[in-house]
């Protein structure tokens, strides 16, 4: 048997019947078509999640204090001021596998400009935490390590601030009042729109870390520490650098608690990740059902079909079909109906992701091995459910076959 | 070689609690280049022993040699080989494979032909469909096609995959009788040629232009004899009538 007129005897026999063709196809259309969209939506979607915690900086550590313990009695999460200015100087001093440290001093302050006023967080932090973080600048200049050390009343203002002080002028130069204290604006950060946790990373103001705790804060405990590792790979000794350097600094006995606890962003990373990853199996595994009914579709009509064309079928066989002739017609026929609706679908899954990606904001990732799964997923589909049909129309008695009408 | 040799063939059916004997016995041998008319009432018997020589089913009991095989005893994908290569099927209903052109029809055997001792496809069938008299039709489909033309197309896939014996199961039984006698033209140029033909019919008029009778009553061969002087439908189209009226 020649493939050629196999499957020119498939095509000629779907092309007969083209409505009820269309229609056997649409349930693989419509699960091939689900499967494309929604894994091109999640794949997105991650791809943005995991962009937005590049975003945060580049292989970032966060140092916080743990809970205080009174009696047995533990309180939240940096509830103990364990960490202090010094222990910045220490890890600048001497860590080897640190580029940048910097210690995030945080107010919550209404700030007043001219007629309007904002609550905001003011962060007190060292020049490198730019880099650690990663901001870049949209008008005017960072401050200088001349600002730090001779505690500049100098700030610079997130995106949400300047908008909400300044609507519309560039606040360059002008004064601010935060708590009463008196502040220069020298620079606008750009933009880094809303973290991955829903929170707006431009409702901020940096300042000289300095000039924050000597000026809003109480002048000694450090809420957080940032740091970031000289490489991605080095992260873990990072960490344990910083672990020895500031239990030697605290004076913590050998066995004792560190009082101080140590993160990076892989945690969240991962977690996001599982968490998008879950939904996209969850959402596929929805349209791989419309896959399985759409593939009960085709064995409905591949039925119909054979018991139709009995005829043919023995016409076919008093002419020296072998049954696995027959087998292989219905199953190539079966197999060609539902890789033709599966290439439709993939069309109208990709033309449904763009569609959605651009209604609902998020990004779209076509990925050509979900494309190539689906293509052989859909074949599959059109085999499995084609050959209980097949064979029934292999197994007719070619007698029977003829004499059917 | 004999193309048939038929020993104390029978075949019986079970219908639920009873046998049905369809066949009792047949023996029978057919020579090379023979016109064989096998007749019979329904229900003698005749189209079971067709079945049973066209490979399409078994004998329950005897012996069948077609072109020296002995088929009595191959499975359904032997059979299937056997009917390609032996045998050429026409029928009454014509059974050509509707909206495909009489060419696709006539190649459909070789479609299913695994020994590719018939070179060139489509030169055959061209060639086929020009010694049944359709070399201008060969684009038609079988609904475009008179039923003389059909059954015409029918004997063109026949003698496509050069069988060693043509079977036709009541080839005239949906014709008129000057088409009928047209379709035995064309049987008795094939038999002219070489061509072993069986013949299955209840019409005497038709059975005549075989060169031998064999009868069929109750599963049993109860007349085998030459036909004296057999027929030539060459020789009643030319004296048919002009206004095709009944039999001459």
């Amino acid at each position: 048997m020649k493939w050629r007129s196999l499957i020119l005897a498939a095509l000629r026999s779907i092309a007969r019947n083209k409505l009820r063709s269309l229609l056997t196809m649409l349930g693989v259309i419509i699960g091939v078509g689900a499967v494309i969209a929604l894994m091109a939506l999640g794949r997105g979607s991650q791809a943005d999640i995991q962009a937005q915690i590049a975003g945060l900086g580049t292989n970032l550590l966060i140092i916080h204090p743990t809970s205080s313990q009174t009696a047995g009695v533990r309180a939240g999460s940096g509830t103990l001021n364990t960490l202090e200015i010094g222990d910045v100087v220490i890890l600048e001093e001497n860590a080897t596998l640190l580029q940048d440290v910097s210690p995030v001093i945080r107010v919550q302050e209404q700030v007043i400009a001219g007629s309007s006023n904002w609550n905001t967080q003011v962060n007190g932090v060292s020049v490198s935490y730019r880099q650690i973080r990663n901001h870049l600048m949209e008008s005017g200049e960072f401050f200088s390590e001349r600002d730090v050390k001779t505690r500049n009343k100098v700030a610079v203002l997130g995106r949400t601030v300047a908008n909400e002080l300044f609507p519309g002028q560039d606040p360059v130069g002008v004064q601010i009042r935060i708590r009463n204290v008196p502040f220069t604006v020298i620079g606008v950060l750009q933009s880094k729109g809303q973290s991955s946790m829903g929170q707006d990373q431009d409702d901020i103001i940096l300042a000289p870390w300095s000039t924050v705790l000597y000026r809003l804060s109480d002048g000694k405990t450090v809420r957080t520490i940032m740091a970031s590792a000289v490489s991605e790979e080095q992260m873990d000794e990072a960490k344990a650098e910083i672990r020895t350097l500031l239990r030697e600094a605290h004076r913590i006995p050998a066995g004792g608690d560190d009082g101080f606890d140590i993160r990076d962003q892989s945690e969240i990373n991962e977690m996001l990740t599982r968490i998008t990853g879950t939904l996209t199996m969850l959402l596929s595994a929805i349209a791989g059902v419309s896959l399985l009914v759409g593939g009960i579709g085709i064995m409905n009509i591949m039925l119909v079909s054979v018991t139709e064309r009995t005829r043919e079928i023995g016409i076919r066989m008093a002419v020296g079909a072998r049954p696995g002739d027959i087998l292989l017609q219905f199953l190539i026929e079966a197999m060609i109906l539902s890789l033709i609706g599966g290439i439709i679908g993939i069309l109208a899954g990709v033309g449904g992701a763009q569609l959605l990606g651009a209604l609902m904001g998020t990004a779209v990732m076509v990925s050509p091995l979900v494309i190539c799964g689906s293509v052989a997923f859909t074949a599959a589909v059109g085999i499995f459910f084609g050959f209980y049909p097949a064979r029934k129309a292999s197994r007719l008695n070619p007698i029977d076959a003829l004499r059917y009408e | 070689m004999d193309p048939i040799v038929l020993r104390d063939l029978s075949r019986t059916f079970a219908m639920g609690d009873t046998a049905v004997h369809a066949l009792r016995g047949v023996s029978l041998t057919v020579a090379r280049g023979e016109f064989v008319a096998i007749m019979g009432t329904s229900g003698s018997g005749k189209s079971t022993l067709m079945n049973l020589l066209g490979c399409l089913d078994q004998p329950t009991a005897g012996d069948y040699v077609l072109d020296g095989v002995h088929v009595s005893r191959l499975d359904r994908r032997q059979l299937a080989d056997i009917r390609n290569q032996k045998i050429g099927f026409v029928f009454q209903g014509f059974n050509l494979l509707p909206r495909t052109s009489a060419l696709e029809n006539v190649e459909l055997p070789l479609l299913y032909d695994r020994t590719g001792r018939i070179a060139d496809p489509r030169r055959q069938a061209l060639a086929a469909l020009d010694r049944v008299g359709l070399g201008d039709r060969i684009h038609h489909e079988p609904a475009r096609l008179s039923g003389g033309q059909q059954q015409r197309v029918a004997i063109a896939r026949a003698l496509i995959n050069q069988p060693a014996i043509l079977l036709a199961d009541e080839p005239t039984g949906n014709l008129d009788t000057h088409t009928s006698v047209e379709v035995m033209a064309v049987f008795q140029e094939l038999n002219r040629q070489g061509m072993t033909i069986l013949l299955v019919t209840h019409e005497p008029d038709i059975a005549c232009y075989a060169r031998r009778i064999i009868e069929l009553r109750d599963g049993r061969i109860v007349r085998d004899e030459p036909v004296a002087g057999p027929r030539l439908a060459d020789s009643d189209l030319a004296a048919w009538p002009v206004s095709g009226g009944g039999r001459p």
